[in-house]
């Protein structure tokens, strides 16, 4: 059973849905029992890091997620929630995050140039090594971001980027059994589901 | 790089996708449910629905069909149509959609853009706009295209990114349902001075419509388009393979 976090941040309708839609168990929930009776975690989200980092540490399900994650239950962060995974955060001021993976979160205004900001839209993955996430799609598959920071600094930890504006964003990290994507899987049509099985197939 | 998008736009009423042709003559087509399936399977980048219902009944079948796409499409769902309030917004959120497109509603309300923005972010409120020429100048109509606002359309489009729009559909009442090409002298004059994300509407009839307007306009990020895929006269698989063919980015 995979343990959707909410927490209050963000539309987890279609992330239910499509991880029904590959038969994998589900449950969207809050309840640090579940999450630890869970053999594999989502973190979703979208919004303001700040915000949505308080309201998880608020509800406990900050420290619940790390240890779990410290004790190997594979863990899935999707575009905000992947954001989280990182030290820190400089959306609005500076932010500590869970610390998972080594790197932080800035703006990608100034990599991408006169580029419209947020990236948003359907770009490609160019893989780095190989990631068991995508163990069912290949190197160039196209997926659906919507953001304007990213992880920067988290060298050997990106298992994928994406070209915008002749900058290399991070489209993907994972240290161990924690991984993050800053695109929507769950937005990404056929390729997406693709990722969602491989993540579930862990769990 | 980002792909250009492909937006097959598909008009619901009372549980059917319905199009006319300038915005008049309207006439029932298909299962927005089956036409949604056969769009994702054929490479469609996005779905937008419009909720053309005036019926409370209508407006609850509206928010099933919603339901039912998304749980079994998996690519963003646009939902517009009587959206006036942040309830609205809810409302459709609830069901599945990933953006919401206001138009007549952030016309008699510009503080719902900037509101809605707040709420659910810059990336879920997309501005919809009706634009046509009156005296040589482009101005903005609302009510499904019946009333002049006599608002200057380049106004508008600025208005509402400032307020906190993620995104902007241009569509021309000039050469909607004509067929004869995207408005790019619209488009071209409205995107001047916007960094959002605009997606082109009116006019598509043939595939070399959508190499023209990308060539054209280059801010353009999305084509979008509604009876030439209902129909079948275009097929958005052919499509794409002949943008690309072409020297366009996109997502095959």
């Amino acid at each position: 059973m995979i343990a959707v976090i909410d927490y209050g941040v963000g539309n987890l309708f279609s992330l239910a849905a499509s991880l029904k839609y590959i038969g994998a168990e589900s449950v969207v929930t809050s309840d640090e029992r579940t999450i630890r009776d869970s053999s594999a975690i989502i973190l979703p989200g979208v919004g303001a890091f700040a915000d949505a980092f308080a309201k998880l540490r608020r509800g406990g399900l900050a420290r619940v997620i790390k240890e779990e994650a410290a004790d190997g239950k594979p863990l899935l962060g999707i575009c905000l929630g992947m954001q989280m995974l990182f030290e820190r955060s400089f959306e609005y001021g500076e932010h500590e995050g869970l610390g998972l993976i080594p790197g932080e979160v800035r703006s990608i205004a100034p990599l991408t140039g006169a580029l419209k900001v947020p990236h948003m839209g359907w770009n490609a993955l160019d893989m780095r090594g190989h990631s068991p996430l995508y163990k069912y799609v290949s190197d160039g598959e196209y997926v659906y971001f919507v953001h304007s920071y990213s992880a920067q600094g988290c060298g050997g930890y990106v298992s994928a980027t994406c070209s915008y504006g002749g900058a290399e964003l991070t489209a993907s990290a994972e240290r161990g059994n924690v991984f993050g994507t800053q695109y929507h899987p769950e937005k990404s049509g056929a390729a997406g589901l693709k990722i969602l099985r491989a993540f579930s197939e862990m769990a | 790089m980002l792909a250009k998008r492909i937006i097959p736009c598909l008009d619901v009423r009372d549980g059917m996708v319905v199009k006319g042709k300038n915005f008049e003559g309207i006439r029932e087509v298909e299962s927005p449910v089956a036409l949604a399936a056969r769009y994702n399977l054929s490479g469609a980048d996005e779905l937008v629905f419009y909720d053309i219902t005036a019926s409370a009944e209508g407006r609850a079948l509206f928010a099933d069909t919603l339901k039912e796409v998304a749980s079994r499409i998996f690519i963003p769902l646009t939902v517009g149509g009587g959206i006036n309030t942040l309830e609205d917004f809810d409302r459709v959120l609830k069901c599945g959609a990933d953006k919401v497109s206001v138009n007549t509603g952030a016309i008699a309300d510009p503080s719902l853009i900037g509101r809605a923005a707040r709420r659910y972010g810059d990336q879920c409120v997309v501005l919809s706009m009706d634009v046509k020429r009156v005296d040589g100048r482009f101005v903005v109509f609302s009510h499904g295209g019946r009333r002049n606002t006599g608002i200057p359309a380049e106004e508008w489009a600025y208005r509402g990114q400032e307020e906190g729009a993620g995104e902007l559909v241009l569509n021309s009442i000039d050469t909607d349902g004509v067929k004869d090409g995207f408005d790019c002298e619209m488009l071209q004059k409205v995107c001047k001075k916007l960094t959002i994300p605009v997606i082109a509407s009116g006019g598509a009839g043939k595939k070399e419509h959508f190499l023209t307007l990308f060539d054209e306009v280059p801010q353009a990020d999305a084509g979008l388009a509604a009876s030439v895929f209902h129909f079948g006269e275009i097929d958005i698989g052919d499509l794409k393979c002949y943008l690309s063919q072409n020297g366009v980015h996109v997502r095959i």
